[in-house]
Protein backbone atom coordinates (compact mmCIF):
# COMPACT_ATOMS: atom_id res chain seq x y z
CA UNK A 1 0.00 0.00 0.00
CA UNK A 2 1.22 3.24 -0.79
CA UNK A 3 1.06 6.49 1.06
CA UNK A 4 -1.50 7.82 -0.06
CA UNK A 5 -3.89 4.87 0.59
CA UNK A 6 -3.04 5.13 4.46
CA UNK A 7 -4.73 8.11 5.35
CA UNK A 8 -8.01 7.14 3.98
CA UNK A 9 -7.51 4.03 5.92
CA UNK A 10 -6.41 5.22 9.10
CA UNK A 11 -9.52 7.79 8.79
CA UNK A 12 -11.89 4.27 8.69
CA UNK A 13 -10.01 2.10 11.25
CA UNK A 14 -10.34 5.89 13.36
CA UNK A 15 -14.13 6.25 12.69
CA UNK A 16 -14.55 2.16 13.64
CA UNK A 17 -12.39 3.08 16.95
CA UNK A 18 -14.86 5.91 17.50
CA UNK A 19 -18.17 4.20 16.87
CA UNK A 20 -16.54 1.32 19.39
CA UNK A 21 -15.87 3.93 21.72
CA UNK A 22 -19.27 5.47 22.14
CA UNK A 23 -21.13 2.01 22.20
CA UNK A 24 -18.98 1.24 25.53
CA UNK A 25 -21.09 3.09 27.26
CA UNK A 26 -24.89 2.40 26.55
CA UNK A 27 -23.98 -1.31 26.07
CA UNK A 28 -22.59 -1.44 29.69
CA UNK A 29 -24.83 1.09 31.18
CA UNK A 30 -26.85 -1.49 33.15
CA UNK A 31 -23.65 -3.55 34.25
CA UNK A 32 -22.25 -0.37 35.42
CA UNK A 33 -24.84 0.31 37.35
CA UNK A 34 -25.47 -2.35 39.37
CA UNK A 35 -21.90 -2.50 39.98
CA UNK A 36 -21.68 1.76 41.04
CA UNK A 37 -24.30 1.07 43.22
CA UNK A 38 -23.10 -1.47 45.06
CA UNK A 39 -19.79 0.64 45.59
CA UNK A 40 -22.37 3.36 47.14
CA UNK A 41 -23.06 5.91 44.44
CA UNK A 42 -27.02 6.64 44.22
CA UNK A 43 -28.37 5.77 40.91
CA UNK A 44 -31.70 7.22 39.48
CA UNK A 45 -33.92 4.88 39.30
CA UNK A 46 -32.88 2.96 42.34
CA UNK A 47 -34.00 -0.15 41.93
CA UNK A 48 -32.43 -2.35 39.59
CA UNK A 49 -35.38 -3.97 38.14
CA UNK A 50 -36.52 -0.47 36.93
CA UNK A 51 -33.50 0.17 35.57
CA UNK A 52 -34.13 -2.45 33.21
CA UNK A 53 -36.97 -0.56 31.51
CA UNK A 54 -34.61 2.17 30.30
CA UNK A 55 -32.45 1.69 27.51
CA UNK A 56 -28.75 1.88 27.43
CA UNK A 57 -28.16 5.27 26.54
CA UNK A 58 -30.88 6.95 28.80
CA UNK A 59 -29.56 5.24 31.63
CA UNK A 60 -26.31 6.45 31.51
CA UNK A 61 -27.79 10.19 30.56
CA UNK A 62 -29.79 10.24 33.91
CA UNK A 63 -26.60 8.78 35.79
CA UNK A 64 -23.40 10.87 34.34
CA UNK A 65 -21.36 9.74 36.88
CA UNK A 66 -21.33 5.79 35.25
CA UNK A 67 -19.86 7.03 32.23
CA UNK A 68 -15.80 7.39 32.93
CA UNK A 69 -16.87 4.15 35.14
CA UNK A 70 -18.34 2.04 32.09
CA UNK A 71 -15.09 2.22 30.07
CA UNK A 72 -13.18 0.03 33.20
CA UNK A 73 -15.46 -2.53 34.13
CA UNK A 74 -13.95 -5.52 35.06
CA UNK A 75 -16.31 -7.69 32.96
CA UNK A 76 -17.82 -5.92 30.40
CA UNK A 77 -20.23 -6.79 27.66
CA UNK A 78 -18.17 -4.47 25.67
CA UNK A 79 -14.41 -4.30 26.96
CA UNK A 80 -13.54 -0.51 25.90
CA UNK A 81 -10.36 -0.67 23.09
CA UNK A 82 -7.93 0.52 25.54
CA UNK A 83 -8.87 -2.88 27.93
CA UNK A 84 -8.46 -4.95 24.99
CA UNK A 85 -4.83 -3.26 24.03
CA UNK A 86 -4.22 -3.44 27.90
CA UNK A 87 -4.76 -7.27 27.80
CA UNK A 88 -3.10 -7.85 24.80
CA UNK A 89 -0.52 -5.85 26.10
CA UNK A 90 0.20 -7.35 29.50
CA UNK A 91 -0.29 -11.29 27.21
CA UNK A 92 2.35 -10.97 24.93
CA UNK A 93 4.64 -8.71 26.09
CA UNK A 94 5.18 -9.28 29.85
CA UNK A 95 4.55 -12.88 29.90
CA UNK A 96 7.24 -15.49 29.60
CA UNK A 97 6.24 -17.07 25.80
CA UNK A 98 6.22 -20.12 27.06
CA UNK A 99 3.55 -19.80 30.20
CA UNK A 100 -0.11 -21.14 29.88
CA UNK A 101 -0.80 -16.69 30.44
CA UNK A 102 1.02 -15.99 27.49
CA UNK A 103 -0.93 -14.77 24.14
CA UNK A 104 2.29 -15.70 22.08
CA UNK A 105 1.86 -19.39 23.36
CA UNK A 106 -1.44 -20.05 22.34
CA UNK A 107 -0.96 -18.31 18.75
CA UNK A 108 2.25 -20.63 18.43
CA UNK A 109 -0.50 -23.77 19.25
CA UNK A 110 -2.65 -22.58 16.55
CA UNK A 111 0.24 -21.37 14.40
CA UNK A 112 2.15 -24.48 13.85
CA UNK A 113 -1.20 -26.61 13.18
CA UNK A 114 -1.96 -23.88 10.87
CA UNK A 115 1.18 -24.04 8.82
CA UNK A 116 1.58 -27.41 8.83
CA UNK A 117 -1.89 -27.80 7.29
CA UNK A 118 -0.92 -25.04 4.95
CA UNK A 119 2.03 -27.05 3.92
CA UNK A 120 0.18 -30.17 3.26
CA UNK A 121 -2.49 -28.65 1.56
CA UNK A 122 -0.85 -26.71 -0.61
CA UNK A 123 1.89 -29.77 -1.44
CA UNK A 124 -1.40 -32.01 -2.31
CA UNK A 125 -3.20 -29.22 -4.01
CA UNK A 126 -0.61 -28.29 -6.46
CA UNK A 127 0.11 -31.79 -7.42
CA UNK A 128 -3.61 -32.25 -8.25
CA UNK A 129 -3.58 -29.30 -10.21
CA UNK A 130 -0.77 -30.64 -12.25
CA UNK A 131 -2.58 -33.86 -12.62
CA UNK A 132 -5.97 -32.00 -13.85
CA UNK A 133 -4.19 -30.47 -16.27
CA UNK A 134 -2.24 -32.90 -17.91
CA UNK A 135 -4.71 -35.77 -17.57
CA UNK A 136 -8.02 -35.18 -19.11
CA UNK A 137 -9.95 -37.88 -17.29
CA UNK A 138 -8.88 -36.33 -13.83
CA UNK A 139 -9.91 -33.05 -15.37
CA UNK A 140 -13.42 -34.13 -16.27
CA UNK A 141 -13.77 -36.33 -13.14
CA UNK A 142 -12.51 -34.56 -10.24
CA UNK A 143 -12.56 -30.67 -11.10
CA UNK A 144 -16.44 -30.40 -10.96
CA UNK A 145 -16.31 -32.08 -7.71
CA UNK A 146 -13.31 -29.31 -6.45
CA UNK A 147 -15.89 -26.33 -7.57
CA UNK A 148 -18.53 -28.20 -5.77
CA UNK A 149 -17.17 -28.78 -2.37
CA UNK A 150 -16.22 -24.86 -2.05
CA UNK A 151 -20.08 -24.42 -1.86
CA UNK A 152 -20.07 -27.26 0.67
CA UNK A 153 -19.37 -25.36 4.54
CA UNK A 154 -16.64 -27.82 5.41
CA UNK A 155 -15.79 -26.36 9.11
CA UNK A 156 -19.15 -28.67 9.43
CA UNK A 157 -16.76 -31.76 9.42
CA UNK A 158 -14.34 -29.87 12.11
CA UNK A 159 -15.71 -31.49 14.91
CA UNK A 160 -16.30 -35.35 13.61
CA UNK A 161 -12.75 -35.46 12.19
CA UNK A 162 -10.98 -34.37 15.65
CA UNK A 163 -13.07 -37.42 17.31
CA UNK A 164 -12.81 -39.79 14.06
CA UNK A 165 -8.97 -39.07 14.29
CA UNK A 166 -8.95 -38.98 18.37
CA UNK A 167 -10.98 -42.70 17.89
CA UNK A 168 -7.92 -44.02 16.52
CA UNK A 169 -5.36 -42.24 18.97
CA UNK A 170 -4.28 -39.30 16.82
CA UNK A 171 -4.76 -36.01 19.14
CA UNK A 172 -3.08 -32.41 19.32
CA UNK A 173 -1.32 -31.36 15.99
CA UNK A 174 -2.45 -33.30 13.48
CA UNK A 175 -6.19 -33.10 13.58
CA UNK A 176 -6.13 -29.67 13.67
CA UNK A 177 -3.99 -29.70 10.49
CA UNK A 178 -5.73 -31.84 8.50
CA UNK A 179 -8.51 -29.31 8.69
CA UNK A 180 -6.37 -26.13 7.91
CA UNK A 181 -5.27 -28.69 5.12
CA UNK A 182 -8.15 -29.31 4.08
CA UNK A 183 -9.84 -25.50 3.52
CA UNK A 184 -6.22 -24.43 1.80
CA UNK A 185 -6.11 -27.06 -0.58
CA UNK A 186 -8.85 -26.26 -2.21
CA UNK A 187 -8.51 -22.61 -3.20
CA UNK A 188 -4.94 -23.85 -4.45
CA UNK A 189 -6.31 -26.66 -6.63
CA UNK A 190 -8.55 -23.85 -8.55
CA UNK A 191 -5.89 -20.95 -8.90
CA UNK A 192 -3.28 -23.73 -9.85
CA UNK A 193 -5.51 -25.03 -12.56
CA UNK A 194 -6.19 -21.50 -13.80
CA UNK A 195 -2.83 -20.81 -13.53
CA UNK A 196 -1.00 -23.66 -15.41
CA UNK A 197 -3.41 -23.06 -18.03
CA UNK A 198 -3.07 -19.20 -18.43
CA UNK A 199 -0.12 -19.63 -21.14
CA UNK A 200 -2.06 -18.90 -24.52
CA UNK A 201 -1.61 -20.52 -28.01
CA UNK A 202 1.04 -18.43 -29.01
CA UNK A 203 2.91 -18.91 -26.08
CA UNK A 204 2.79 -22.75 -26.50
CA UNK A 205 3.09 -22.75 -30.21
CA UNK A 206 6.54 -20.72 -29.62
CA UNK A 207 7.83 -23.47 -27.19
CA UNK A 208 6.44 -26.25 -30.24
CA UNK A 209 8.84 -24.01 -32.41
CA UNK A 210 11.86 -24.48 -30.14
CA UNK A 211 10.91 -28.31 -29.95
CA UNK A 212 10.76 -28.21 -26.24
CA UNK A 213 9.77 -31.20 -24.85
CA UNK A 214 6.32 -31.90 -22.31
CA UNK A 215 8.98 -31.51 -19.46
CA UNK A 216 10.54 -28.18 -20.29
CA UNK A 217 6.95 -26.60 -21.63
CA UNK A 218 6.19 -27.07 -17.94
CA UNK A 219 9.06 -25.78 -16.04
CA UNK A 220 10.13 -23.09 -18.76
CA UNK A 221 6.18 -21.81 -19.81
CA UNK A 222 3.55 -23.58 -17.46
CA UNK A 223 4.55 -23.61 -13.78
CA UNK A 224 6.17 -19.73 -13.78
CA UNK A 225 3.33 -18.40 -15.69
CA UNK A 226 1.20 -20.02 -12.85
CA UNK A 227 3.30 -18.22 -9.92
CA UNK A 228 0.71 -14.66 -9.80
CA UNK A 229 -2.44 -17.24 -9.16
CA UNK A 230 -0.27 -19.50 -6.98
CA UNK A 231 -0.04 -16.50 -4.78
CA UNK A 232 -3.46 -15.30 -4.79
CA UNK A 233 -4.77 -18.62 -3.81
CA UNK A 234 -2.11 -18.90 -1.32
CA UNK A 235 -3.49 -15.73 0.53
CA UNK A 236 -6.76 -16.79 0.65
CA UNK A 237 -5.44 -20.37 1.61
CA UNK A 238 -3.53 -19.38 4.38
CA UNK A 239 -5.97 -17.68 6.07
CA UNK A 240 -8.62 -19.93 5.49
CA UNK A 241 -6.26 -21.94 7.18
CA UNK A 242 -5.90 -20.41 10.07
CA UNK A 243 -9.86 -20.39 10.94
CA UNK A 244 -9.67 -24.20 10.78
CA UNK A 245 -7.16 -24.42 13.18
CA UNK A 246 -8.85 -22.10 14.99
CA UNK A 247 -12.59 -23.44 14.67
CA UNK A 248 -10.45 -27.24 15.16
CA UNK A 249 -10.00 -26.04 18.61
CA UNK A 250 -13.71 -25.23 19.37
CA UNK A 251 -16.14 -28.28 19.65
CA UNK A 252 -13.45 -30.64 22.00
CA UNK A 253 -12.46 -27.90 24.77
CA UNK A 254 -8.81 -27.89 23.08
CA UNK A 255 -6.29 -26.60 26.30
CA UNK A 256 -4.28 -24.00 24.50
CA UNK A 257 -4.91 -22.06 21.07
CA UNK A 258 -6.94 -19.41 20.12
CA UNK A 259 -9.78 -21.05 19.78
CA UNK A 260 -9.31 -22.26 23.51
CA UNK A 261 -8.98 -19.02 24.53
CA UNK A 262 -12.15 -17.87 23.20
CA UNK A 263 -14.00 -20.66 24.77
CA UNK A 264 -12.47 -20.18 28.17
CA UNK A 265 -13.44 -16.35 27.60
CA UNK A 266 -16.64 -17.32 27.22
CA UNK A 267 -17.20 -20.08 29.39
CA UNK A 268 -15.41 -18.44 32.47
CA UNK A 269 -17.09 -14.74 31.57
CA UNK A 270 -14.11 -12.83 31.01
CA UNK A 271 -14.73 -11.36 27.73
CA UNK A 272 -11.85 -8.98 27.66
CA UNK A 273 -10.04 -12.67 26.60
CA UNK A 274 -11.95 -13.94 24.12
CA UNK A 275 -11.57 -10.03 22.86
CA UNK A 276 -7.77 -10.15 23.03
CA UNK A 277 -7.84 -13.66 21.57
CA UNK A 278 -9.52 -12.58 18.94
CA UNK A 279 -7.49 -9.43 18.17
CA UNK A 280 -4.84 -11.61 18.25
CA UNK A 281 -5.73 -14.21 15.66
CA UNK A 282 -6.73 -11.12 13.39
CA UNK A 283 -3.30 -9.82 14.03
CA UNK A 284 -1.77 -13.38 12.83
CA UNK A 285 -4.13 -13.72 10.09
CA UNK A 286 -2.49 -10.44 8.71
CA UNK A 287 0.84 -10.77 9.59
CA UNK A 288 0.77 -14.11 7.67
CA UNK A 289 -1.22 -12.44 4.74
CA UNK A 290 1.52 -9.58 4.85
CA UNK A 291 4.88 -12.15 4.58
CA UNK A 292 3.11 -13.51 1.60
CA UNK A 293 2.31 -10.63 0.00
CA UNK A 294 6.12 -9.60 0.74
CA UNK A 295 7.48 -13.37 -0.92
CA UNK A 296 4.76 -12.79 -4.29
CA UNK A 297 6.29 -8.96 -4.82
CA UNK A 298 10.02 -10.36 -4.59
CA UNK A 299 9.21 -13.12 -6.22
CA UNK A 300 7.35 -11.80 -9.15
CA UNK A 301 9.77 -8.81 -9.80
CA UNK A 302 12.80 -11.40 -9.51
CA UNK A 303 10.77 -12.72 -12.75
CA UNK A 304 10.31 -9.48 -14.40
CA UNK A 305 6.39 -10.09 -13.85
CA UNK A 306 6.34 -7.90 -10.53
CA UNK A 307 6.69 -4.11 -12.55
CA UNK A 308 3.87 -2.25 -10.47
CA UNK B 1 -9.98 -59.61 -0.55
CA UNK B 2 -11.71 -55.83 0.22
CA UNK B 3 -8.81 -53.95 -1.22
CA UNK B 4 -9.30 -56.44 -4.25
CA UNK B 5 -12.56 -55.31 -4.93
CA UNK B 6 -12.18 -51.76 -4.12
CA UNK B 7 -9.43 -51.57 -6.67
CA UNK B 8 -11.51 -53.35 -9.40
CA UNK B 9 -13.95 -50.54 -8.63
CA UNK B 10 -11.75 -48.14 -8.77
CA UNK B 11 -10.61 -49.50 -12.10
CA UNK B 12 -14.20 -49.98 -13.60
CA UNK B 13 -15.01 -46.62 -12.75
CA UNK B 14 -12.05 -44.93 -14.09
CA UNK B 15 -11.85 -46.97 -17.13
CA UNK B 16 -15.65 -46.24 -18.14
CA UNK B 17 -14.62 -42.14 -17.11
CA UNK B 18 -10.86 -42.85 -19.42
CA UNK B 19 -13.20 -43.61 -22.20
CA UNK B 20 -16.05 -41.22 -22.05
CA UNK B 21 -13.26 -38.34 -21.34
CA UNK B 22 -11.43 -38.89 -24.47
CA UNK B 23 -14.36 -39.88 -26.74
CA UNK B 24 -15.66 -38.14 -29.26
CA UNK B 25 -18.82 -36.73 -27.46
CA UNK B 26 -16.71 -35.68 -23.89
CA UNK B 27 -17.64 -32.04 -24.42
CA UNK B 28 -21.29 -32.06 -24.57
CA UNK B 29 -23.33 -31.19 -22.03
CA UNK B 30 -24.58 -34.93 -20.49
CA UNK B 31 -21.70 -36.57 -20.47
CA UNK B 32 -19.49 -33.49 -18.71
CA UNK B 33 -22.43 -33.99 -16.36
CA UNK B 34 -22.04 -37.80 -16.19
CA UNK B 35 -17.71 -38.23 -15.65
CA UNK B 36 -17.96 -36.42 -12.57
CA UNK B 37 -21.66 -38.53 -11.53
CA UNK B 38 -19.59 -41.56 -12.11
CA UNK B 39 -16.65 -40.61 -10.15
CA UNK B 40 -18.60 -39.60 -7.51
CA UNK B 41 -20.29 -42.85 -7.79
CA UNK B 42 -17.21 -45.04 -7.93
CA UNK B 43 -15.50 -43.07 -4.33
CA UNK B 44 -18.91 -44.15 -2.56
CA UNK B 45 -18.86 -47.48 -4.24
CA UNK B 46 -15.16 -47.83 -2.49
CA UNK B 47 -15.87 -46.93 0.95
CA UNK B 48 -19.01 -48.85 1.57
CA UNK B 49 -16.82 -51.84 0.01
CA UNK B 50 -13.75 -50.82 2.03
CA UNK B 51 -15.46 -49.97 6.00
CA UNK B 52 -18.02 -52.78 5.57
CA UNK B 53 -15.62 -55.74 4.59
CA UNK B 54 -12.77 -54.52 6.59
CA UNK B 55 -15.10 -53.73 9.37
CA UNK B 56 -14.22 -50.67 10.48
CA UNK B 57 -16.41 -49.31 13.32
CA UNK B 58 -18.97 -47.24 12.87
CA UNK B 59 -17.51 -44.67 15.47
CA UNK B 60 -14.59 -43.59 12.99
CA UNK B 61 -16.50 -44.04 9.51
CA UNK B 62 -19.73 -45.06 9.08
CA UNK B 63 -20.26 -46.87 5.60
CA UNK B 64 -22.84 -44.66 3.00
CA UNK B 65 -25.52 -47.00 3.51
CA UNK B 66 -25.49 -45.99 6.94
CA UNK B 67 -25.40 -42.50 6.54
CA UNK B 68 -28.16 -42.98 4.09
CA UNK B 69 -30.38 -44.92 6.87
CA UNK B 70 -30.01 -42.18 9.40
CA UNK B 71 -30.70 -39.73 6.63
CA UNK B 72 -34.07 -41.32 5.75
CA UNK B 73 -35.61 -42.14 9.66
CA UNK B 74 -34.76 -38.59 10.78
CA UNK B 75 -36.14 -36.38 7.89
CA UNK B 76 -38.42 -34.84 10.33
CA UNK B 77 -35.14 -34.06 12.98
CA UNK B 78 -32.96 -32.85 9.94
CA UNK B 79 -35.72 -30.43 8.61
CA UNK B 80 -36.19 -28.74 11.84
CA UNK B 81 -32.60 -28.51 12.20
CA UNK B 82 -32.23 -27.23 8.63
CA UNK B 83 -35.16 -24.61 9.90
CA UNK B 84 -33.33 -23.37 12.44
CA UNK B 85 -30.08 -22.79 11.19
CA UNK B 86 -30.70 -22.43 7.51
CA UNK B 87 -33.60 -20.17 7.07
CA UNK B 88 -33.73 -18.98 10.08
CA UNK B 89 -30.22 -18.22 11.09
CA UNK B 90 -27.89 -17.61 7.87
CA UNK B 91 -30.95 -16.58 5.85
CA UNK B 92 -31.80 -13.93 8.12
CA UNK B 93 -28.28 -12.93 8.58
CA UNK B 94 -27.23 -12.90 4.71
CA UNK B 95 -30.23 -11.04 4.27
CA UNK B 96 -29.22 -8.18 6.66
CA UNK B 97 -25.75 -8.47 6.06
CA UNK B 98 -25.68 -8.00 2.28
CA UNK B 99 -28.27 -4.59 2.58
CA UNK B 100 -25.75 -3.18 4.93
CA UNK B 101 -22.91 -3.68 2.54
CA UNK B 102 -24.62 -2.22 -0.31
CA UNK B 103 -25.75 0.77 1.68
CA UNK B 104 -22.22 1.39 2.80
CA UNK B 105 -21.12 0.55 -0.63
CA UNK B 106 -23.10 2.98 -1.75
CA UNK B 107 -21.98 5.75 0.85
CA UNK B 108 -18.44 4.87 0.20
CA UNK B 109 -19.10 5.27 -3.39
CA UNK B 110 -19.95 9.11 -3.60
CA UNK B 111 -16.13 9.44 -1.79
CA UNK B 112 -13.43 8.99 -3.50
CA UNK B 113 -11.47 9.31 -0.15
CA UNK B 114 -13.98 6.61 1.63
CA UNK B 115 -13.42 4.13 -0.93
CA UNK B 116 -9.82 3.95 -0.28
CA UNK B 117 -10.01 3.70 3.05
CA UNK B 118 -12.86 1.18 3.01
CA UNK B 119 -11.19 -1.04 0.59
CA UNK B 120 -7.81 -2.01 2.32
CA UNK B 121 -9.38 -1.85 5.62
CA UNK B 122 -12.43 -4.40 4.43
CA UNK B 123 -10.14 -6.28 2.15
CA UNK B 124 -8.12 -7.14 5.88
CA UNK B 125 -11.27 -7.75 7.85
CA UNK B 126 -12.54 -10.09 4.99
CA UNK B 127 -9.53 -12.11 5.71
CA UNK B 128 -9.98 -12.52 9.20
CA UNK B 129 -11.38 -15.04 11.74
CA UNK B 130 -14.63 -13.38 11.82
CA UNK B 131 -15.96 -16.85 13.08
CA UNK B 132 -14.34 -15.84 16.42
CA UNK B 133 -16.80 -13.13 17.02
CA UNK B 134 -19.48 -15.84 17.91
CA UNK B 135 -18.95 -16.56 21.40
CA UNK B 136 -19.27 -12.65 21.96
CA UNK B 137 -22.46 -12.13 19.56
CA UNK B 138 -24.34 -15.49 21.82
CA UNK B 139 -23.67 -13.45 24.84
CA UNK B 140 -25.22 -10.41 23.66
CA UNK B 141 -27.85 -11.61 21.75
CA UNK B 142 -28.85 -15.06 23.77
CA UNK B 143 -28.07 -18.38 22.15
CA UNK B 144 -30.98 -18.52 19.95
CA UNK B 145 -30.63 -18.19 15.86
CA UNK B 146 -31.05 -13.90 16.42
CA UNK B 147 -27.08 -14.31 17.37
CA UNK B 148 -26.07 -16.49 14.33
CA UNK B 149 -28.03 -14.00 12.36
CA UNK B 150 -25.90 -11.51 13.78
CA UNK B 151 -22.15 -13.49 13.60
CA UNK B 152 -23.61 -14.18 9.83
CA UNK B 153 -24.17 -10.75 8.60
CA UNK B 154 -20.82 -9.42 10.08
CA UNK B 155 -19.53 -12.47 8.06
CA UNK B 156 -20.78 -11.80 4.36
CA UNK B 157 -20.87 -8.01 5.20
CA UNK B 158 -17.09 -7.47 4.01
CA UNK B 159 -16.75 -9.77 0.78
CA UNK B 160 -19.62 -8.29 -0.11
CA UNK B 161 -18.54 -4.44 0.42
CA UNK B 162 -15.15 -5.20 -1.34
CA UNK B 163 -16.79 -6.25 -4.01
CA UNK B 164 -19.37 -4.04 -4.54
CA UNK B 165 -17.38 -1.25 -4.29
CA UNK B 166 -14.58 -2.52 -6.44
CA UNK B 167 -17.19 -3.38 -9.01
CA UNK B 168 -18.55 -0.29 -8.56
CA UNK B 169 -15.46 1.81 -10.11
CA UNK B 170 -15.60 -0.73 -12.88
CA UNK B 171 -16.37 1.68 -15.54
CA UNK B 172 -14.08 3.01 -18.18
CA UNK B 173 -14.09 6.80 -18.69
CA UNK B 174 -15.56 6.94 -22.07
CA UNK B 175 -18.55 5.36 -20.72
CA UNK B 176 -19.18 7.92 -18.15
CA UNK B 177 -18.30 10.56 -20.41
CA UNK B 178 -20.73 9.49 -22.66
CA UNK B 179 -23.56 9.25 -19.78
CA UNK B 180 -22.38 12.93 -19.18
CA UNK B 181 -23.12 13.88 -23.03
CA UNK B 182 -26.85 12.76 -22.27
CA UNK B 183 -27.14 14.57 -19.37
CA UNK B 184 -27.33 12.13 -16.72
CA UNK B 185 -26.68 13.33 -13.26
CA UNK B 186 -25.57 10.66 -10.56
CA UNK B 187 -28.60 8.64 -9.77
CA UNK B 188 -29.32 7.78 -13.68
CA UNK B 189 -25.69 7.20 -14.14
CA UNK B 190 -25.76 4.72 -10.81
CA UNK B 191 -28.78 2.78 -12.18
CA UNK B 192 -28.16 2.53 -15.59
CA UNK B 193 -24.95 2.12 -15.95
CA UNK B 194 -22.49 1.70 -13.13
CA UNK B 195 -25.05 -0.72 -11.01
CA UNK B 196 -25.66 -2.84 -14.06
CA UNK B 197 -21.71 -3.04 -14.75
CA UNK B 198 -21.14 -3.71 -10.67
CA UNK B 199 -22.97 -6.91 -11.23
CA UNK B 200 -20.24 -9.72 -12.22
CA UNK B 201 -18.55 -8.27 -9.18
CA UNK B 202 -21.62 -8.04 -6.60
CA UNK B 203 -22.12 -11.71 -7.43
CA UNK B 204 -18.87 -12.68 -6.90
CA UNK B 205 -18.84 -11.50 -3.04
CA UNK B 206 -22.56 -13.20 -2.95
CA UNK B 207 -21.60 -15.99 -4.04
CA UNK B 208 -18.45 -16.46 -1.62
CA UNK B 209 -20.70 -15.20 0.91
CA UNK B 210 -23.16 -18.48 0.59
CA UNK B 211 -20.29 -20.54 2.05
CA UNK B 212 -19.50 -18.37 4.78
CA UNK B 213 -23.62 -18.02 5.75
CA UNK B 214 -23.47 -21.73 6.35
CA UNK B 215 -20.29 -22.13 7.91
CA UNK B 216 -20.97 -18.87 10.36
CA UNK B 217 -24.31 -20.03 10.85
CA UNK B 218 -23.29 -23.95 12.05
CA UNK B 219 -20.12 -23.10 14.53
CA UNK B 220 -21.82 -20.38 16.27
CA UNK B 221 -23.95 -22.67 16.80
CA UNK B 222 -21.12 -24.18 18.97
CA UNK B 223 -20.86 -21.76 21.47
CA UNK B 224 -24.60 -21.90 23.11
CA UNK B 225 -28.00 -22.82 21.07
CA UNK B 226 -31.25 -24.09 21.76
CA UNK B 227 -31.59 -27.57 21.34
CA UNK B 228 -32.08 -27.98 17.87
CA UNK B 229 -29.68 -27.02 15.07
CA UNK B 230 -27.54 -28.34 12.53
CA UNK B 231 -24.36 -26.87 14.89
CA UNK B 232 -25.90 -28.41 17.75
CA UNK B 233 -26.93 -31.55 16.38
CA UNK B 234 -23.42 -31.97 14.84
CA UNK B 235 -21.42 -31.13 18.43
CA UNK B 236 -23.84 -33.71 20.54
CA UNK B 237 -23.86 -36.30 18.08
CA UNK B 238 -19.92 -36.66 18.16
CA UNK B 239 -19.80 -35.98 21.72
CA UNK B 240 -22.58 -39.33 21.74
CA UNK B 241 -19.98 -40.96 18.88
CA UNK B 242 -23.27 -41.10 16.56
CA UNK B 243 -21.26 -40.46 13.57
CA UNK B 244 -24.03 -41.41 11.23
CA UNK B 245 -26.05 -38.20 12.67
CA UNK B 246 -22.83 -36.34 12.12
CA UNK B 247 -22.72 -37.36 8.36
CA UNK B 248 -26.16 -36.94 7.77
CA UNK B 249 -26.12 -33.40 8.71
CA UNK B 250 -23.15 -32.87 6.27
CA UNK B 251 -25.21 -34.22 4.09
CA UNK B 252 -27.74 -31.56 4.44
CA UNK B 253 -25.27 -29.11 4.51
CA UNK B 254 -23.56 -29.61 1.53
CA UNK B 255 -27.23 -29.97 -0.24
CA UNK B 256 -28.06 -26.62 1.26
CA UNK B 257 -24.74 -24.90 0.38
CA UNK B 258 -24.79 -26.57 -2.95
CA UNK B 259 -28.30 -25.40 -3.62
CA UNK B 260 -27.75 -21.77 -1.93
CA UNK B 261 -24.94 -21.30 -4.30
CA UNK B 262 -26.92 -22.27 -7.29
CA UNK B 263 -29.41 -19.77 -6.87
CA UNK B 264 -26.77 -17.26 -6.24
CA UNK B 265 -25.11 -18.83 -9.80
CA UNK B 266 -28.56 -19.27 -11.53
CA UNK B 267 -29.80 -15.14 -10.53
CA UNK B 268 -26.52 -14.07 -12.00
CA UNK B 269 -26.99 -16.33 -15.34
CA UNK B 270 -30.03 -14.37 -15.61
CA UNK B 271 -29.40 -10.24 -14.74
CA UNK B 272 -25.59 -10.39 -16.15
CA UNK B 273 -26.57 -12.29 -19.58
CA UNK B 274 -24.39 -9.82 -21.17
CA UNK B 275 -21.40 -10.70 -19.70
CA UNK B 276 -18.51 -12.66 -21.39
CA UNK B 277 -18.08 -14.71 -18.53
CA UNK B 278 -21.75 -15.83 -19.24
CA UNK B 279 -21.77 -16.44 -22.96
Amino acid sequence: MNIKGIIPALTVVGFILLIWTVAVVPMNAHLTADQAQRDGLVMTPEAPRDRQDFAGLTLALKNPAIIPLAYNLERPRLPSPHQVAAELYTTVFTKAPTSRRSLVYHAWVTLSATLLGFVIGTTLGVMLAVGIVYNRTMDKSVMPWAITSQTIPILALAPMIIVMLGAIGIQGLLPKSIISAYLSFFPVVVGMVKGLRSPDGMQLDLLRTYSASANQGFWKLRLPASMPYLFTSLKIGISAALVGAIVGELPTGARAGFGARMLVGDQYGQPIVTWAALFGAAITAALLVAILSFIEKRTLRRMGMGAV
Amino acid sequence: MAYLIALAIWAAGWFINAKLANGPQSDTRGISLLIPIIFGITIVAMWEVLVTMLGVSPIILPPPSMIAARFATSIPMLWADFEQTILKGALTGYIVGMIAAFAVALLADRSDFLTKGILPVGAFMAALPIVGTAPIFVKWLGSDWESKAAVVAVMVFFPILVNTVAGLKDTSAMQRDLMRTYGAGYWPTLFKLRLPAALPFIFNGLKIATTLALIGAIVAEFFGSPTVGMGFRISTSVGQLALDMVWAEIVVAALAGSAFYGAMAFFEKRVTFWHPSQR
